[in-house]
């Protein structure tokens, strides 16, 4: 089953904005066993020039993964979640996730296209503050495995 | 921004020191409650099997996550990461006992883009897989 080439473009908003915790930003830095200052202790952040504790640089895969999963979802687009596999991921930063940053963002389908009996399906989210300030850019590339494939790499 | 590293003391080719990071069951378990991503393939291993893997594997973005550890403990401030990408060219297979598996991390400048900024290729293995392949990070040093 095809990608429908018809969805490239598309775009998902979040419904609501995004609070970012310090205690969010804590139970994710403990989840990556990072020990860091800068995501925990308030003062060494302030000291570093920061507003708030800073979140880890793969801390935005939450808010991009809740744009992608609105788009897999998306009866157009034809797509069987059980044969995703993740493929890629990219992030291009204006600036660290501080904890009080109330954001938004819109993910994009960016691209569709085969590989061999694979099929590539690129996404693109926008996080930004509901101010208009960009945060970081999330670009995030699935190979879908055609329905006949059925081995593993 | 403090990053620890001076743009001045770095070349082409300055190593990163590599790191061993340990991965277990119960940090994919933590991982999945913390990032809100429950797929079945990475805590249970009859899903993991039945979809052909070998096992339960990792979440790709827990191993993009060491990787990355071993670029923002080498600078010092993780805000100093501009640009981070990584491909997941293989699964960290993670088996049900105490010792679970390990990634291996390593990091190379590759090259100086000026404005204070260098861009570093990421290696990553687990056993003997190579989970992680055409990876850079591009950070600002001071």
């Amino acid at each position: 089953m095809a990608i429908n080439r018809d969805c490239l473009g598309r775009e998902y908003e979040a419904p609501q904005p995004y609070e970012v915790t310090r205690g969010k930003i804590r139970e994710f830095a403990n989840a990556i066993q990072d020990p860091n200052p800068f995501y925990t202790d308030v003062e060494a952040a302030r000291a570093a020039g920061y507003k708030d504790v800073i979140a880890p640089p793969t801390f935005p895969i939450i808010m991009d993964m809740d744009g992608v999963g609105q788009a897999v979802v998306d009866p157009e687009l034809g797509l069987d979640f059980s044969m995703v596999v993740h493929g890629d991921q990219r992030f291009c930063y204006s600036r660290p996730m501080e904890a009080g940053d109330v954001l938004t963002s819109v993910t994009r389908i960016s691209g569709i296209k085969a590989l061999g009996d694979k099929e590539m399906l690129t996404l693109e989210s926008e996080i930004s503050t509901v101010g208009g300030e960009h945060i970081v850019t999330a670009v995030n590339m699935l190979f879908v495995r055609g329905s006949t494939d059925t081995s593993e790499k | 921004m403090t990053a620890t590293v001076r743009y001045d003391e770095v070349e082409a080719g300055t190593e990163l020191p590599e790191q061993t990071y340990p991965v277990r069951r119960v940090d994919l378990i933590r991982y999945a409650g913390a990032s809100g991503d429950f797929n079945p393939i990475h805590w249970n291993e009859r899903t993991a099997k039945a979809v052909g893997l070998p096992d339960v594997i990792a979440h790709g973005m827990f191993t993009m996550a060491q990787a990355g550890r071993l670029i923002t403990d080498w600078v010092g401030d993780p805000g100093a990461v501009v640009e981070y990408g990584v491909r997941f060219s293989a699964p960290v297979v993670v088996p049900d006992d105490d010792k679970g598996a390990e990634i291996t991390v390593g990091g190379v400048v590759k090259e100086k883009l000026g404005d204070n900024l260098v861009r570093i290729t990421i290696t990553a293995r687990s056993g003997e897989a190579k989970v992680l392949a055409r990876s850079t990070a591009v950070v600002r040093l001071s």
